[in-house]
């Protein structure tokens, strides 16, 4: 394709970072569905407009989800981008391949689609960009044969995601890959089939190094924590006020609560008041592990800006053991979306409902206890509303 | 507007095969529309139970119903909803109906 077909896009190749723009050139060499898809991008950035339609329903058989419908508005131009449709595919957890497995997943694409990928978009799966309705159930076919399976879009639970935890990670305080997958294999009913007033979402990250992954982007957050005191190892800390790092300014002053003194000898924790954030615990990790009690805090109500505006997630259980098969874990999202599915309106998300109809409301649905944790703004609104019955107890 | 022609007479549908003129819905319509959607055969009793509460609803209140609402309304599960219309409720069963095309980006 000429330079001056694109001369709008040909500036976002300038400068020192990776561009889109480039990937979708080479693309476009071996693809015709690439080359209409970047003319058709250029005359979005001329017009100031996108020109895609809004939405499609497409699918492939038996499944409600995992294919998102896209249709160019100016198909007279660019006839090979007239449908231009998404699959969204289950990732593997923890994001781990063979590179057999990706080589047969780009041929796949090749074969089926614009051969563009998105590895990983900000779901978890894998993305694969435009392909034809024609396409979609020979697709579908090849990438179960190729082993690979849809994963959610739509009113449906989203595919669970996780954290490379213990895959990698030694800080992991949770096996965030076997919830994910325990959970993605025990929900596929609910992955495939949309039957919720819209998306739900869960993400598991085993520490709290990646809490924002889980509590702003999913309606279900597990984030890996621990009971108890922090290990500490002192000797292993004198080696670092002498050899690495200013403990002083570096890990106290910057510890969240101040729960830590350092008196030039010994690192005292006061544990009482560790939010277990993780940050003494990344700068000094010969010295310091997180307590031997191991676990997950549980979050609801997180997303992101659509109809409502953005919610981060807030602690409704402080602390769960997780073990397989997650048993308590199962039941208590399963209670949750219950509740959720039978009172919430077409296109609200589970925080914005427990916001419509209060905590309280959403807390006996559950059956869970009120507990000071779930207080989710302590500095600037500690007031919690009592069932009238509640307080008629107290003055007795 | 793509056309389709279906028992001899001739639709409006947009792209997605979605009914264009909500008038001129029929009951050959959905039954000529049904192999599409990977329907063998006759429709059912139960097919057209659904379809008819479908047009109901929609007539009534200009939507598509939630999926909790239909399989409570009907007594029936997602299993069954899948078994009779393979594709899924939103497309199989609404595009049957003649209800236009439920919107949204995602
Ligand atoms: C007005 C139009 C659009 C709106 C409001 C919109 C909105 C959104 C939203 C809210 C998401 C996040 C969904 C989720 O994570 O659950 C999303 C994801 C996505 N959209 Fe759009 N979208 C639009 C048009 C398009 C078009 C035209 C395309 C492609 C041709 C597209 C491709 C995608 C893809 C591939 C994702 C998944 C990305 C990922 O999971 O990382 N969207 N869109
Ligand atoms: C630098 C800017 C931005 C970044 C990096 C960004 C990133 C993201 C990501 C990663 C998601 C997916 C979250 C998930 O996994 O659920 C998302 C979703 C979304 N974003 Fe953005 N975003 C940006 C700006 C915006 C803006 C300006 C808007 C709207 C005015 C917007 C609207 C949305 C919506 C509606 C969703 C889907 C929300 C949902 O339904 O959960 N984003 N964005
Ligand atoms: S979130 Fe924590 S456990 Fe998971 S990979 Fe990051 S640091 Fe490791
Ligand atoms: S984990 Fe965070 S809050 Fe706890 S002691 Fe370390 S820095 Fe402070």
């Amino acid at each position: 394709m000429a330079k001056s077909d694109t001369p709008l896009l040909d500036e976002l190749e300038k400068g020192k970072w990776p561009s889109f723009v480039k990937d979708m050139k080479q693309a476009a060499q071996k693809s015709p569905m690439a080359e209409d898809l970047l003319r058709q991008l250029e005359l979005s950035y001329k017009d100031k407009i996108g020109h895609w339609k809004h939405g499609g329903i497409v699918g492939v058989k038996g499944y409600g989800a995992g294919v998102i419908g896209r249709y160019s508005d100016r198909p007279d131009l660019f006839p090979n981008v007239q449908a231009f449709h998404t699959m969204r595919v289950n990732h593997p957890t923890g994001w781990f391949y063979k590179t057999d497995a990706l080589r047969n997943l780009c041929d796949v694409w090749d074969k089926h689609g614009s051969s563009l990928t998105n590895m990983h978009g900000a779901t978890g799966d894998v993305i694969l960009l435009g392909t034809k309705t024609e396409h979609l159930q020979s697709c579908f076919d090849d990438l179960s044969a190729a082993g690979f399976d849809l994963g959610g879009s739509g009113s449906a639970l989203r595919t669970p995601s996780a954290c490379v935890g213990p895959g990698r990670c030694e800080w992991a305080c949770v096996d965030s890959l076997d919830v994910c997958y325990n959970l993605t294999m025990h929900y596929q009913d609910k992955m495939h089939r949309p039957m919720f007033p819209y998306k739900f979402k869960i993400k598991v990250s085993a520490c709290a190094n990646d809490c924002v992954a889980s509590i702003a982007r999913s309606d279900f957050s597990v984030i890996g924590t621990w009971k108890g005191d922090i290990q500490i190892n002192q000797k292993e800390v004198l080696a670092y006020a002498v050899s690495a790092i200013n403990i002083q300014t570096e890990v106290c002053d910057l510890c969240p609560t101040k729960c830590m003194e350092w008196n030039g000898k010994e690192l005292k924790i006061y544990n009482e008041d560790c939010t277990r954030c993780m940050h003494c615990i990344n700068l000094m990790s010969k010295a310091l592990r997180p307590g031997k009690e191991r676990g997950a805090t549980i979050l609801v109500g997180g997303k992101a800006p659509i109809v409502q505006g953005a919610l981060l997630s807030w602690v409704i259980v402080p602390f769960m053991k997780l073990e397989p098969p997650y048993t308590e874990l199962k039941d208590l999202i399963d209670r949750i979306q219950d509740w959720w599915d039978e009172h919430g309106k077409s296109r609200e998300r589970l925080g914005e409902l427990i916001t419509r109809l209060g905590m309280r409301v959403f807390l006996r649905a559950v059956g869970l206890p009120a507990v000071p944790q779930m207080v989710k703004a302590p500095r600037t609104n500690p007031y919690v509303f009592f069932w009238p019955e509640e307080i008629q107890k107290e003055v007795k | 507007m793509p056309q389709i022609e279906l028992a001899g007479k001739k639709y409006e549908v947009d792209e997605d095969g979605f009914l264009q003129e909500l008038d001129k819905w029929n009951e050959e319509f959905a039954q000529a529309y049904a192999h599409t959607e990977d329907i063998e055969g006759t429709l059912t009793e139960e097919h057209w139970k659904l379809i008819n509460y479908l047009r109901n609803y929609y007539q009534q209140f200009g939507i598509a119903p939630m999926i909790r609402k239909i399989c409570k309304d009907l007594g029936i599960d997602m299993k069954k909803l899948y078994e009779l219309f393979p594709t899924g409720p939103a497309k199989g069963a609404c595009k049957l109906a003649g209800l236009s095309k439920p919107t949204g980006c995602v």
